[in-house]
């Protein structure tokens, strides 16, 4: 009955929120006296899979099936019910991204699992299987009771801090039984853009305001990010006057997002804004109205126009690099 | 072809959230409850729009909810659609909500379920994809645009770090968000036509629940801002490094 946790990859290549969730569903284990198995769908090298052991994976089953190198929710749906019906799994675990959040509810339901979907904390199990979420777009949280005897939880990527030991995991083929129907959305055409970092999983975001005045002022903002190594975001007025890509709109309507920093600049802070990063660890504000809203929401605060203040912060942030090195 | 548009409603987006004293239930007093705005501006729209354009023959809405949900539903109603379904129980599980639509649609040969990407109330984001398992369809999430010609649909969906355009054959669950269509705001002769639309009210079918919600909590207060001189940006990185530790 070991805890089964999916393991998203590229070619056998791992991101962190992957031994997040590896970490995660281990300790899960350990709580209920089990082990986890990580379950890695598509092509990839069978030595790349071993690593999941050093986050906690005491077993690794590889459906090398390369129809699966794609994302295909029926498919992935049925290799983790078959996995968890292997391992006698009753509880599986998966990231709460943009592949978690289309297979984790299909296998939900097919298992007749209760589901909590982007959890934030541990399961409590001292009275059943609490877990807790976010909601009201991270105005309050709830801890949710799964009732059934199969669960199914999402993580919310970067909740916990990625640890790496020394293990390796037993790595197992297993075969599952697909048919085409499995495999009715065809990808056509995948668009990457290039050189920036994914938003989701940006541990830093540097974010724009209407008080950027217009797009032609982004210039300072793209810098201070490429100088962190941070995301791009804008709040919804910029996104809807077309300043910036819908992509990079966070807040209530848009993404949410929950990095170590966001830095906020030109932004008042709408409560609709607010919901959508607040789950942030630190948030800098930077504003020229020292009456802005979200200077109560920030841990720091620089009352100042941005025009002047980003060129020191960029200036700033170089001469930290520098030192660091 | 015929679409089917869930609709949730939720509380207004201005709305200062507040629980009861046991921390049990979110208190719903003076709150506005308004349609879901993933469901309203890109679901509903974008199944109004292939209406118009005349590859849909029928947009019907569905909804989970008591009496009390009556209004939002006329509202989506007063956009455009056919009639509305309202499935008469409520719930938090999305499992619950998604069986209960799922056995309501299993016999109406629905070609295509549009529903938001997620409810803001509640942010689970997952009613499509159970969906899409109940009634055995292919599923798209999160998707920001989506064509359909000759049975099959063209649905471009963001990805990690940029978007995908995928191909399926119909019938089709699809999750809608931002860049799907532009919202609309009902006109006149809309809200006069919703009142006379057809609203159907279905009884649940039996369904165990399989999660509850225990307690809520607020976030905790943040400790108050620490302001740092505009001239001194050396010290907010200083900061962001010895203190808060996140650069």
């Amino acid at each position: 009955m070991s805890v089964l946790v999916l393991a998203e990859h590229e070619k056998g290549a791992f991101k962190k929120k992957v031994f997040e969730a590896v970490q995660y569903a281990a300790g899960i284990a350990q709580q209920q006296g089990t082990t986890a198995t990580a379950v890695v769908l598509g092509a990839a090298p069978a030595d790349a899979l071993a690593q999941l052991g050093a986050y906690g994976a005491a077993k690794v089953l590889h459906v090398s099936d390369e129809r699966l190198n794609s994302l295909s929710a029926k498919a992935y749906t049925k290799a983790l019910a078959t996995a968890a019906e292997k391992e006698g799994a009753k509880v599986i675990i998966a990231l709460h991204d943009v592949t978690g959040k289309a297979v984790a509810p299909r296998l939900a339901a097919r298992l007749k699992a209760g589901l909590v979907a982007g959890a934030i904390s541990n399961p409590d199990t001292s009275n059943g299987f609490t877990v807790k979420k976010a909601v009201f777009s991270g105005k309050a949280f709830s801890y949710i009771n799964i009732n059934s005897d199969v669960k199914v939880v999402t993580l919310m990527p970067n909740t916990f801090q990625v640890t790496k030991g020394d293990g390796s995991a037993n790595v197992e083929a297993l075969d599952v039984a697909f048919d085409d129907k499995d495999f009715g959305v065809k990808v056509k055409e995948v668009d990457i853009v290039k050189g920036e970092v994914p938003l989701a999983e940006a541990e830093l975001v540097v974010s724009g305001g209407r008080g950027m005045k217009g797009p032609e002022n982004w210039g300072p903002l793209e810098e201070l990010a490429h100088e962190l190594g941070a995301g791009l975001a804008c709040s919804r007025p910029v996104a809807d006057s077309h300043w910036r890509p819908h992509h990079e709109h966070v807040g209530q309507t848009g993404g949410t997002i929950r990095p170590n920093l966001y830095i906020a600049i030109g932004i008042s802070g709408a409560i609709q804004h607010l919901a959508g990063v607040n789950g942030s660890k630190t948030i800098v504000v930077i504003n020229k109205d020292p009456e802005a809203p979200f200077f109560k929401a920030a841990d720091y605060g620089v009352v100042g126009d941005a025009a002047e203040v980003l060129p020191r912060l960029i200036d700033a942030v170089k001469k930290f690099k520098a030192s660091q090195n | 072809m015929k679409i089917l548009v869930c609709i949730s409603q939720v509380p207004d987006t201005t709305t200062k959230i507040a629980f009861s004293d046991d921390k049990k239930q979110f208190k719903t007093d003076g709150v506005t409850f308004i349609i879901n705005p993933y469901d309203e501006w890109y679901a509903l729209v974008r199944a109004l729009e292939l209406k118009e354009a005349g590859t849909a023959t029928t947009v019907n809405l569905v909804t989970v909810g008591t009496a009390t949900a009556e209004p939002v539903i006329r509202k989506a109603l007063a956009l455009g659609g056919d009639e509305a379904i309202r499935i008469n129980t409520d719930s938090d599980d999305p499992y619950v909500v998604a069986t209960q639509i799922a056995a309501y649609a299993k016999a109406e040969g629905y070609d295509m379920v549009l529903c938001g990407k997620e409810s803001i109330d509640y942010n689970n984001g997952v009613v499509g994809a159970m969906l899409a398992e109940l009634l055995d369809m292919d599923y798209i999430g999160f998707a920001n645009k989506l064509e359909v010609a000759d049975g099959t649909a063209t649905v471009t969906r963001e990805i990690e770090g940029g978007q995908e355009t995928d191909t399926a054959a119909l019938p089709l669950v699809v999750s809608c968000q931002k860049g799907m269509a532009e919202a609309r705001i009902p006109n006149m002769r809309g809200i006069m036509a919703a009142r006379t639309k057809p609203l159907k009210v279905v009884e649940p079918v039996a369904v165990e629940t399989l999660t509850s919600i225990a307690s809520f909590e607020m976030p905790p207060a943040k400790t108050g801002v620490k302001l740092i001189d505009p001239e001194n940006m050396d010290e907010l990185v200083s900061l962001l490094h010895n203190d808060a530790k996140v650069i």
